[in-house]
């Protein structure tokens, strides 16, 4: 019997050895210690032996099941750790060949600009309004007051629809608009296209898109307007940003003003973009006139407030570098595509 | 406004700044420029040089040789083809090895100047060059007449060999001021000096205007004003020269006019023209002999009339236009042009100089009736303070003196019916202090003020304030303010951020419109952002119906073209055009669309603002392209706006589209947002491209698939609150059937009879095949769906699902005639 264990034993160990597959292994597994496998076969036997050669076979029986249950174990890891080994080197992929192409489409530049510059607004506690793109030429002139005479009110400027309406020219009209709906305090920027009779070329577009703001409370002055429009500036082009303000003339402030930036190109030391100035302009502002807050009914006396209004493509050729303002309606897509 | 830094210096001090730095400072102080231009800053070694000999050219017939004197032993050969010169002339000599500013006849400007060297024309050496005043660096416009076409000769004594341009004192800046239309007081020279005064701390001086007035007589007993149109003409003073000789104007006046860009002509013409451009006043000068009984008279022209101006072209003048007449016709349209009938001319003797105040509008409308813009006119139209008028007069009749160019008579001739003055206004120390944001003393401003030639009266914290009438922009506090904050400097004001607070926000409508891009954007389409004003021809090109709204357009009344001329109301055929536009640069697949305005004829009228909708347009072509696809995003869009009942419903009659790829998109409405009464709102369109339409964009054969949807009633649908449902706790079973059809049964129709047998237990219905071919007879389709059955609270039993399941396969047979197929 002890022999016959052993020659099993050695049986066992050389199938192993030989087995190379996973199925191998478990018919090796199968033969020898399935339910009628050889070594459960006798394990079976044992019990019509004597209690004498029954301890002492069974002792030796186990050892046997023991150790060539260990062996299949240690056999079934190696072959595993094989297969795995293959199927890895098999499965080799060539990590540089091009990725699968999922595309996310990507917004307007000028989308992406508004979005950019009312972000820093909303930062700094400022809502979105809007006006219509048609309005009345009470709303675009009258009311920011623009004198009868003014000549952008001339048809060379400004396209009509009728005496009284007009495209709007500028995004001051929400102005007028929100100061006849809101009650200060206000703080509001208002974005969107305004339109001038300009033939269009590299840097003209009669439709084009600006960015208003307006701010009136209780003791705002004209630093806090430098403030406000400095640190949008920081934001928006960096904490290095420097600003200068010009005295300039528009009719709805008083005083004006027109904010340069010293120049994010070069830093301020002159080049192609800033016309070796070192600053570029970037936007209109002053304080309310009082005339536009008496449109709204707001009691001058008490109430001041800053405006300000911002050319939309000029701030997004100047950030990135398009030189001609015709692409953004021409809707190349590999124009489009650069915006990611 | 261009002002040379010389001239400017004979009103005010300023030798001592750097033009760099009076630039820098007149920006900050509020004048804005445009350039800064050195004049012959690349001239060197140009030489005064008298032409001693000139000889013919033994080989040209067209060149002379000349021996010119520069101050040196020997003579310099120079040759040149220009006809005006002559021995004895004085001209500039640009030696061998000097540098001219300006470019060569019929060259391009170099940059750093152009360079003269010697050289043989023809076989005989010049030894460097004569030279034009272009050649300078002059502009055409503003080179005298009398050596426009030739060498510069000079009219006054140099020294031979003299550096030509430190002789005729050449080298200077020239400033571009850039005015604002606030401040036509800036549009003379006098006003630039009150500005750099002001600027600077200095004092400046007027120009001089004490008369001799050495003519025989009075103004008065030569000519008589009348003002007809007191409305139009606020003032007219007349001066009259008698003894007048017409000259050459002295080499001074003629570099001021020069560099301030005009042309000097003769002296009379010159003087009028430099003191337009001193006090901003224009002036008109006539001769008198051509004044009929000597008087003029100031009224409007005749029904019809045609006169003939100095330019020698005949005008139609309407009866608004204010002319300037004598007894019996009319000499000049005021403010605008003089008329040849009455012009200065080389004989003239007696002349009547005319410093008159016209209405700008008035001004204005005539120069533009007849597409005539002067000097004068652009002056006018800006507005002009009436009290120029004397000074301006005097300041003529100063420099006909100095220049001995006739004798002034006594007295003015002034019809000035309703003088203006200053309006006298109270402003206050601390509101100017509390706008500014700044605290400085009253003492401070009163000096800023009066730099600025403002009389400050009062005491305290009021300053009565009282301008010169010239500033006729200073009516109000807030004008005062900007003064005061501009000469202390926008700089030196402090940098704080408003004390409120606010939240921020925006409205409902615009968080969607951005939702909306971020979704589209996500699912791989492109923005594009096309104009609001397009060709009414556009809805032609996409085959919209001859009746249908949107040729209801909103139209320009002055565009720039027809393509340009009309409000759009929708944006399909931008889109179309966008695409073409890409389709014909190569770009092989575009997936895009526009979220905009579309604009439409309010109900109230037209004498009301349009209704603006937003619209999407969502156009697509290339290999991704195609129905589902795009019926897909629009469904993901819907969904994510928190739109569930919507419906595609078939649609053949849309011109745009192809009839049998075509469908109307709806949302059902909820009661609260009946419209109409309508139980569905219709919401827009989608489909392929009909072929004639892709072939108007030069896209033949190209599939296109466009949708647009009215975005502002999907807004009115839209539920973008969230609410969770919670996880189903019993396991679901589903049944699989493939269902036999005919062809016209629409796969949205089986859905619509299975989902309406059930509202228990069937949770979900979806389409996993359409199959025609082998084994389905002809005219039939076979649909096959997969049914998800599952109760909220219970395992389901085969039984339970059976249930519902054969009646649901019961409806099928009975409503649509689906057979069930064996699977």
């Amino acid at each position: 019997m002890q022999t016959q264990l052993n020659n099993i034993l050695q049986a066992a160990k050389e199938q192993l050895a030989n087995a190379a597959t996973l199925a191998e292994v478990n018919d090796v597994r199968v033969k020898y210690m399935g339910k009628k496998g050889e070594v459960t076969q006798i394990l079976k036997g044992m019990g019509k032996l004597p209690p004498e050669e029954k301890k002492e076979l069974g002792q030796a029986a186990n050892k046997v099941r023991n150790e060539i249950e260990e062996l299949i174990n240690e056999k079934m890891a190696e072959v595993k750790a094989a297969a795995k080994e293959a199927q890895f080197k098999a499965e080799k992929i060539d990590v540089t060949e091009p990725g699968k192409v999922v595309k996310a489409g990507v917004k307007h530049p000028v989308t992406l600009t508004i979005e950019e510059i009312s972000k820093v607004f909303m930062n700094m506690g400022f809502s979105i309004v809007e006006g219509p793109e048609v309005e009345t030429v009470f709303n675009n002139f009258d009311g920011l007051n623009a004198g009868p005479n003014h000549p952008a009110r001339d048809p060379s400027d400004t396209f009509y629809i009728s005496d009284d309406i007009l495209l709007r020219t500028q995004t001051s009209t929400v102005q007028v608009r929100t100061l006849q709906k809101e009650e200060p305090p206000i703080k509001v920027i208002a974005p969107g296209r305004t339109f001038r009779c300009d033939t269009p070329d590299a840097t003209h577009s009669p439709m084009f898109h600006q960015l208003e703001g307006l701010v009136v409370d209780e003791g705002i002055t004209m630093a806090d307007l430098k403030g406000t429009l400095d640190s949008f500036a920081k934001q928006l082009f960096g904490p290095e940003t420097k600003t200068k303000f010009r005295p300039h003339h528009f009719p709805f402030t008083e005083p004006s003003a027109e904010m340069d930036v010293s120049c994010f190109k070069c830093g301020g030391k002159g080049c192609r973009v800033c016309k070796g100035s070192g600053w570029i302009e970037i936007l209109g502002c002053g304080m309310v006139h009082p005339n536009v807050l008496k449109v709204g009914d707001v009691d001058t006396e008490k109430y001041t407030g800053f405006a300000f209004g911002i050319g939309v493509e000029r701030v997004a050729m100047l950030k990135y570098g398009v030189d001609d303002i015709r692409l953004f309606y021409e809707n190349d897509m590999r124009f489009i595509n650069q915006f990611k | 406004m261009l002002v040379p830094i010389e001239w400017l210096n004979d009103y005010i001090d300023i030798k001592d700044i750097d033009t760099k730095e009076f630039c820098d400072r007149m920006i900050l102080s509020g004048s804005d420029l445009e350039t800064c231009e050195y004049f012959c800053e690349e001239m060197e070694n140009v030489l005064v040089g008298r032409i001693e000999k000139i000889e013919k050219h033994p080989d040209a017939d067209k060149l002379v040789v000349c021996q010119i004197n520069v101050g040196q032993e020997e003579p310099v050969q120079i040759v040149t083809g220009a006809p005006n010169v002559f021995e004895g002339a004085l001209v500039p000599v640009a030696m061998h090895k000097s540098r001219i500013p300006g470019p060569l006849h019929g060259k391009a400007k170099e940059e750093g100047g152009t360079k003269i060297t010697k050289g043989k024309l023809r076989g005989v050496t010049s030894y460097g060059m004569l030279c034009s005043a272009e050649e300078l660096g002059f502009e055409d416009k503003v080179v005298p007449v009398a050596h426009r076409d030739g060498i510069w000769i000079l009219e006054e004594e140099y020294e031979p060999g003299a550096d030509f341009a430190e002789a005729l004192g050449l080298k200077q800046a020239v400033v571009d001021f850039d005015i604002t239309p606030n401040r036509p007081d800036c549009l003379a020279m006098v006003g630039m000096a009150r500005e750099a005064a002001a600027t600077f701390d200095r004092t400046f001086t007027y120009p001089d205007t004490d008369l001799e007035e050495a003519g025989e007589g009075q103004a008065s007993d030569f000519v008589s004003v009348e003002i007809k149109n007191p409305e139009n003409c606020k003032r007219y003073v007349a001066r009259v020269v008698t003894d007048v000789k017409i000259q050459q104007s002295p080499w001074w006046l003629q570099k001021r006019l020069m560099y301030a860009g005009m042309r000097p002509i003769n002296n009379i013409v010159d003087i009028t023209n430099f003191v337009m451009l001193e006090y901003g006043q224009p002036i008109h000068a006539f001769d008198i002999r051509q004044i009929k009984d000597s008087k003029i008279i100031v009224e409007n022209a005749s029904l019809g009339e045609v006169f003939t101006t100095l330019d020698e072209t005949e005008r139609k003048l309407t009866p608004e236009m204010l002319m300037i007449k004598d007894a019996e016709r009319s000499v000049a349209i005021a403010g605008v042009m003089g008329g040849l009938n009455s012009e200065i001319e080389e004989d003239t003797t007696t002349i009547v100089i005319e410093s008159a105040n016209f209405n700008g509008d008035s001004v204005r409308a005539t120069s533009r009736k007849l597409a005539l813009r002067t000097e004068a006119s652009g002056r006018f139209e800006k507005g002009i303070d009436p009290n120029l008028c004397e000074a301006a007069a005097d300041r003529v009749c100063k420099l006909i003196e100095m220049l001995g160019a006739g004798k002034v008579c006594k007295g003015r001739v002034d019809i000035y019916p309703n003088p203006e003055s200053a309006k006298t206004i109270d402003i206050r120390v601390d509101r100017i202090n509390k706008v500014l944001g700044i605290e400085i003393s009253r003492e401070e401003m009163v000096k800023y003020l009066t730099n600025l030639e403002i009389k400050v009266e009062g005491e305290g914290n009021i300053m009565t304030v009282t301008p010169p009438t010239i500033r006729q922009d200073l009516v109000a506090e807030e004008d005062y303010i900007e003064e005061v904050a501009r000469l202390y400097g926008y700089d030196k004001l402090p940098v704080t951020l408003p004390k409120g607070n606010c939240e921020s926000g925006m409205s409902y409508e615009r968080s969607l419109r951005d939702l909306t891009r971020e979704t589209l954007c996500g699912m791989g389409l492109n923005e594009i952002q096309t104009y609001s004003f397009v060709s009414p021809r556009g809805v032609d090109k996409v085959r919209i119906d001859e009746d249908s709204w949107e040729r209801s357009f909103v139209v320009l009344t002055n565009p720039l073209g027809e393509e340009n001329s009309v409000m759009r109301t929708i944006l399909t055929p931008n889109m179309m055009e966008v695409l073409a536009r890409n389709y014909t640069r190569n770009i092989d697949s575009v997936m895009a669309f526009e979220l905009g305005n579309t604009f439409m004829e309010s109900m109230m009228g037209p004498d009301q603002l349009p209704d603006e909708q937003y619209s999407l347009c969502i156009g697509m072509y290339g290999k991704d392209a195609d129905f589902f696809t795009l019926k897909g995003i629009v469904e993901e869009l819907l969904t994510i706006l928190g739109i569930e009942d919507y419906k595609f419903t078939a649609e053949s009659e849309y011109g745009v589209y192809h009839p049998g790829r075509c469908a109307r998109i709806s949302i059902k409405s909820t009661k609260d947002l009946l419209v109409w009464g309508h139980e569905v709102d219709e919401i827009g369109i989608m489909g392929e491209v009909h072929p004639d339409v892709a072939e108007n964009y030069g896209m033949d054969g190209v599939r296109i698939y466009c949708c647009e949807i009215m975005f502002d009633t999907v807004v009115r649908h839209a539920n973008t609150d969230i609410v969770y449902k919670p996880l189903p706790k019993y396991p679901s079973t589903s049944r699989d059937i493939a269902l036999l059809v005919e062809e016209d049964v629409q796969v949205g129709d089986i859905i619509d009879v299975i989902k309406a047998e059930d509202d228990t237990i069937l949770e979900d219905v979806q389409l996993f095949d359409v199959y025609r071919g082998k084994q389905v007879e002809e005219g039939k389709k076979s649909v096959a769906f997969t049914l998800t059955y599952r109760h909220k609270d219970k395992t389901l039993t085969d039984e339970d699902v059976a249930e519902v399941h054969n009646k649901v396969l019961d409806a099928l047979k009975e409503k649509i005639n689906a057979v069930l197929r064996e699977m």
